[in-house]
């Protein structure tokens, strides 16, 4: 085989070009290329879940808890099924003997209490929203409409709302068992030996706020049966776990299932989830034999789609005199909601080996209690875990900054892994494969003005002028490409984390692409066609990728945690190295060659020293007619290929904040925000910046403005988009953005993943912003989101 | 149940309609217009928004017997001939859009802007889309192809 096949050899070759943008040049790995998926959804003819519309098709509407915690003493709903157009009213009892219990996939620990999880419930609801009873309607108003005639008597139970109160013997319990869900520790090192004696201590409480991750698209759920075999259409990031895990909840054969993701409207891991809704749909297909759809109103969504964050972190630092970091202890009480959803007990996992950031440190211990309220589950939540570990490390970083009058840089540039140290085996367990914390920051520094903006802050405070400057700092690292298997089955997750690719040369010489991975957003038909035509030498627009449909999509672990490219991307690219062997195989056969004699060069096999050829095209047909195949090659070029990374991705970057604090006000406004990432190689420029600014918008959104409300009794207030403030486009800066480029070396491409890396590392960065204009102020610390008022307050 | 009469991309539709029924609903569950979504209850979100008369109205805030004898413009109406609207093809270019959801009401919000003001700032387009909610692009790319449709557009701004 000659070089040029090699997997291996792509990625040197990605790694020599650089970073390719020039849209004129032939490789189409770099180049910044508009999206295959734009003009569907710019032109309405995007098939979204909502959208699918079938012959008697029946609407679903399910009656909602209004209280948090409350005994059901009864559900009448005889004067539903008298209203008209309702076909069918349950209610939690009437499908108890065939509903089974949601699944949690993720049982941390050996003390893990995982409690019975009704898709509605039967005799007490645990949060507000908690499905009671479900209409079915010939039209999706009737069905609202028989919601109002369903009675339910509640015998209201105290709500369980503060975590560290959840966890005292006085406390109302959540759950016969208690409210305490799980214990997971570790340690590293000689924890007590580095906080003996030492020169310097910070120890820190943070709050991370409860979020609504909101996706624009409503989540829906379409559900038919043929009496024999099922299809469900969900907006989920999921279809191949769904599949499985339906299989198992609802006792529906996984061979006679099928799950359609279609086009799905962002997810942000709130769709990586196996719901209520989506099991009782098929529930509901079954008993009636008709199509079900169920469409939720936002409203029913902030209530009933799981919540992100939510965790007390007990954080304290020990370091010497000049800064350098002796030891780390992290104690943590992650608020798990009523019940243990899919991956819920995981999320606070997944941070437990990132709160020591980039730095170096020798001891490190971490202590996570899952603690049970009722409130709506967590779970994953972008970022998923990382956004709250690199919070909580970056902000104390800048306090050891304060402590010690150091530069936060300068503080940072004395503990973190220099460029030359990789691989680096860190404090936590993980191996960092590359990386190079210089270069990010000091592009982040350049593109900032960091100097002149720090004299500007220096000077407004002399003068004391009522609008403060503040300059926040975020140097962060995250765990991408998830994730190996084997470390999943010692983390205790049910499932594994490679990923599926298949590569079909069709007849006519265009490639269709099958992945498992199952994109909500993220461009994968765009940059999976870039990698193709790289590796087949095809052209981009000859390359059609097929995604989340279980029937033709027969393999996956779907779209999560940055793992797509990272995995989804390297399945493809062997996928395509096997169709090649098989290609050359035919070609040695019809010229009459050694397969040695080849050589593959931009889509065709040529004999070297000779003018004789086939193209990759050619060599679909002969192998699609198969009329004259060489011994042991089967007909048609298409492989199939799974990929299981050796080991995680590790974006970083800099990002730094600077911000406008009105003293008087409390108003703050982001003057310049400047991000410099390192996701490794970049397939696509233009997918990347989008991920960046997306990212930042929802990190700076958990900064300043969004918040899960729940008042004394436990009611979620902020159920609307009106109360529940996403930024607008007026709440938000233009971004500057910029990359270095340090390839991953666990994975061929060199790609390490971008989706989550701007969320994770904006929320200290902007936090750590406002705190810096205020410590004049005597202000060490404020509690997110910083709205006007609690900034305000803080100052008093 | 009233009947009412309306023309929606350039077709006319005669339909009798409960009173309390939605336009978008209308548009979605009725007429097949699937290209305008719902991303909220309140209003708020803005991803329903289409022209009605020429101007940008969230249509999941407008009753289908207030548009009759109206004359709507979906996102599936925008295109001609094939072609893209410049405002769609400003945000193909500048990858304003990711997962899309929001993306008709948005396009539409951004002709309209440019109906008012065919020039704008930054500043005018940032507050000109705050009626229009994106969870994925973080808006700097929205706000950038705004611009370009605007310079395509050029100064005789045509409405659909």
């Amino acid at each position: 085989m000659t070089e040029e096949l090699d997997a291996g050899l792509v990625a040197q070759q990605i790694a020599e070009s650089g970073q390719v943008s020039e849209p004129e040049g032939k490789r189409e790995v770099g180049k910044a290329r508009r999206r295959k998926e734009d003009s569907r959804l710019l032109t309405g003819r995007t098939t979204w879940t909502d959208n699918i519309q079938l012959p008697g098709l029946l609407h679903v509407a399910f009656k909602r808890s209004p209280m948090a915690h409350a005994r059901i003493a009864g559900v009448d709903v005889s004067a539903a099924r008298d209203m008209p157009g309702v076909v069918a009213v349950f209610s939690g009892q009437d499908v108890a003997d065939e509903q089974g219990s949601l699944p949690c996939a993720w049982p941390v620990s050996d003390d893990i209490v995982i409690p019975d999880h009704p898709p509605m419930a039967v005799s007490e609801v645990r949060y507000p929203g908690e499905a009671v009873a479900c209409v079915v309607a010939t039209d999706r108003y009737l069905a609202a409409d028989a919601l109002d005639a369903i009675d339910v008597d509640y015998e209201p139970l105290p709500p369980v709302l503060d975590m560290t109160e959840a966890l005292t013997e006085a406390s109302p319990k959540v759950h016969e068992s208690g409210n305490r869900a799980f214990t997971w520790n570790f340690a590293q090192g000689d924890i007590e030996a580095a906080f003996r004696d030492a020169p310097v201590l910070i120890d820190r409480t943070y709050v991370q706020q409860r979020l609504i991750p909101t996706a624009m698209e409503p989540r829906a759920v379409t559900a038919t049966t043929d009496g024999e075999s099922f299809t469900l259409w969900s907006s989920t990031q999921i279809p191949h776990v769904l599949r499985v895990m339906l299989a198992l909840t609802t006792g529906i054969p996984e061979h006679r299932l099928r799950v359609i993701a279609p086009d799905v409207g962002g997810g942000f891991g709130s769709k990586l989830q196996v719901t209520a809704e989506e099991v009782l749909c098929l529930l509901l297909t079954r008993r009636l034999g008709k199509p079900v759809k169920w469409t939720e109103s936002r409203s029913e969504g902030n209530l009933t789609v799981h919540h992100g964050r939510d965790q007390i972190q007990h954080i304290a630092l020990a370091a010497e005199a000049d800064g350098r970091i002796r030891g780390l202890k992290v104690e943590l009480l992650a608020d798990m909601g009523a019940y243990l959803m899919l991956v819920t007990p995981g999320v606070p996992l997944l941070g437990a080996f990132m709160f020591n950031g980039i730095y170096k440190m020798d001891a490190y211990s971490f202590d996570c209690t899952g603690v049970f309220t009722t409130k709506m589950p967590t779970d994953a939540y972008r970022g998923a875990g990382r956004p709250e570990a690199t919070y909580a490390i970056e902000r104390v970083m800048d306090e050891l900054a304060a402590e010690l009058n150091l530069d936060p840089i300068e503080v940072r540039r004395r503990n973190w892994i220099r460029h030359e140290e990789f691989p680096y085996t860190t404090v936590a367990g993980l191996t960092y494969d590359s990386g190079n914390y210089e270069a990010a920051t000091e592009k982040a520094l350049s593109l900032f003005g960091y100097d002149k903006l720090r004299a500007e802050q220096s000077d407004r405070r002399d003068r004391g002028e009522p609008v403060q400057l503040g300059i926040g700092v975020s140097t962060y690292t995250e765990m991408c490409g998830l994730a190996p298997s084997r470390v999943l089955g010692s983390l205790s997750y049910g499932a594994g984390g490679w990923e599926h690719g298949s590569v079909r040369m069709l007849p006519t010489g265009k490639v269709e692409v099958v992945t498992g991975t199952s994109p909500h957003g993220q461009g994968h038909e765009t940059a999976w066609s870039q990698i193709v035509a790289d590796a087949l030498g095809v052209p981009f627009d000859d390359i059609a990728v097929v995604h989340g449909d279980t029937a033709i999509s027969h393999k996956g672990m779907d779209t999560y945690g940055s793992r797509s490219l990272v995995v989804g991307g390297m399945a493809v690219l062997q996928a395509c190295e096997k169709v090649k062997e098989k290609a050359r195989k035919l070609a040695a056969h019809m010229l009459e060659c050694s397969p040695d004699d080849l050589e593959f060069v931009e889509g065709t096999f040529r004999v070297k020293g000779t003018g004789s050829s086939k193209t990759i095209q050619e060599l679909a047909l002969a192998a699609f007619a198969a009329h004259d195949l060489p011994e042991g090659v089967e007909p048609r070029l298409d492989a199939d290929a799974t990929f299981d990374p050796e080991n995680f991705s590790f974006p970083h970057g800099t990002h730094l904040c600077a911000i406008e604090v009105d003293t008087e006000t409390g108003m703050a406004r982001i003057r310049k925000y400047v991000a410099v990432d390192d996701v490794g190689h970049v397939v696509n420029p233009l997918i990347v910046e989008g991920q960046v600014h997306g990212g930042l918008a929802q990190g700076i959104a958990q900064a300043l403005y969004e918040e899960a409300v729940h008042d004394a009794e436990g009611n979620l207030l902020t159920t609307t988009m009106a109360d529940y403030l996403l930024p607008s486009a007026a709440d938000l800066p233009d971004f500057v953005t910029d990359r270095t480029e340090t390839p991953a070396t666990s994975n061929p491409l060199g790609v390490k993943g971008v989706g989550e890396a701007g969320t994770i590392a904006s929320t200290p960065a902007v936090v750590n912003a406002i705190v810096d204009a205020l410590r004049p102020h005597g202000v060490h610390d404020i509690q997110m989101p910083c709205t006007p008022e609690r900034i305000w307050r803080a100052i008093r | 149940m009233p009947r009412i009469a309306v023309t929606v991309d350039g077709i006319r539709y005669e339909e009798d309609v409960e009173p309390r029924l939605l336009l978008v609903h209308l548009l979605r569950d009725r007429l097949g217009k699937t290209g305008t979504p719902v991303g909220c209850d309140t209003s708020n979100c803005g991803a329903c928004t289409v022209m009605l008369d020429g101007k940008s109205v969230k249509s999941c805030s407008v009753l289908a017997v207030q548009a009759d004898g109206s004359d709507v413009v979906t996102v599936e109406g925008l295109s001609a001939n094939g072609d893209m609207h410049p405002m769609q093809r400003a945000f193909h270019e500048e990858h304003a859009l990711q997962c899309g959801y929001c993306t008709p009401g948005m396009v539409m919000a951004a002709i309209d802007l440019l109906r008012e003001d065919p020039d704008p700032s930054e500043e005018a387009i940032r507050k000109g889309l705050e009626g229009n909610l994106c969870r994925c692009t973080g808006y700097c790319n929205i706000v950038r192809a705004v611009r370009r449709g605007a310079q395509s557009m050029g100064q005789a701004v045509t409405t659909p």
